[in-house]
């Protein structure tokens, strides 16, 4: 087979299986279930960040989101004790819900096949952009958002420690 | 390789999170439905990088300010959370309704 079947069998395949993540996703019961289906999904991107020749977005991708950020999201439920299991986490609105996203999948899906048909990614190439081009990019034409963002996350930091931090008034009633 | 399959994929995955975030009452949860949209976002942004060609690496480097952003949010969102939950003992955001008119 061609490379171009080759990839498009890993696309199918990766498609179904971030699709039924993904609805997991949304639809599971228990909550540390949900945020290991997230964990799927997040892979699953990963891999087609691979299939676009994109390699360093895909090991940022590992390694701050399944690594940090599900972690973070674990810690989150296990600190709130969200009744793992038992109840429900769905509300009212769920026929609203699923209206709403359907006919929102229905126009983009409907604008981007309009608009993209037929336009094909060039497979001709030998390797994936190498982190050298990438780190050139970020150094060169997008140093001013790189500081921001690096800027951004300070702010982030302080502010989350802040946020989360006992005020020392409460501390010195709870002894 | 056609570059619709990727934008459809995208799609699906962005309207999963929006029902995720409709239909949700855990806040972690809806949390999680919004990393869901995020990176939704993140393959759109990779594959017109890779549609535009080996020169064009804005997608990337936009995908990489993404997840930035996304675990900025993620580190403020749960500290929030976990703020609600100490003061109130719940984390349902359909009880959240102190802020609306």
């Amino acid at each position: 087979m061609s490379a171009d079947t080759w990839q498009q069998v890993v696309f199918w395949v990766l498609a179904v299986a971030m699709t039924f993540a993904a609805i997991r996703v949304v639809t599971a019961r228990n909550v540390v279930h949900a945020a290991l289906y997230l964990v799927a999904t997040l892979l699953g991107a990963a891999s087609m960040y691979v299939l676009l020749f994109a390699e360093f977005v895909a090991w940022v991708q590992v390694l701050v989101y399944v690594g940090a950020i599900v972690v973070l999201m674990l810690f989150g439920l296990m600190l709130t004790r969200a009744d793992i299991g038992k109840a429900n986490f769905d509300n009212d609105q769920r026929v609203l819900a699923a209206i709403c996203s359907a006919a929102l999948f229905g126009v983009t899906a409907w604008v981007l096949v309009d608009a993209f048909e037929g336009e094909e990614i060039s497979l001709a190439r030998e390797t994936g952009t190498t982190t050298e081009n990438i780190g050139q990019a970020i150094f060169s034409s997008y140093v001013l958002p790189f500081e921001v963002v690096s800027v951004l996350l300070l702010a982030a930091l302080v502010g989350a420690v802040v946020i989360s931090r006992r005020d020392p008034v409460d501390e010195e009633d709870d002894r | 390789m056609p570059v619709h399959y990727f934008l459809v994929l995208s799609a699906l995955l962005f309207s999963i999170g929006v029902y995720g975030v409709l239909a949700r009452q855990n806040a972690v949860l809806v949390l999680l439905s919004i990393e869901l949209m995020l990176n939704a976002v993140n393959i759109n942004l990779v594959a017109f990088s890779a549609y535009l060609g080996e020169g064009a690496l804005s997608g990337q480097v936009f995908a990489l300010f993404v997840i930035a952003v996304a675990a900025a949010e993620v580190g403020v969102g749960l500290a929030i959370v976990i703020l609600i939950y100490r003061n109130r003992q719940t984390v349902d955001v359909d009880e959240m309704s102190l802020m609306k008119w």
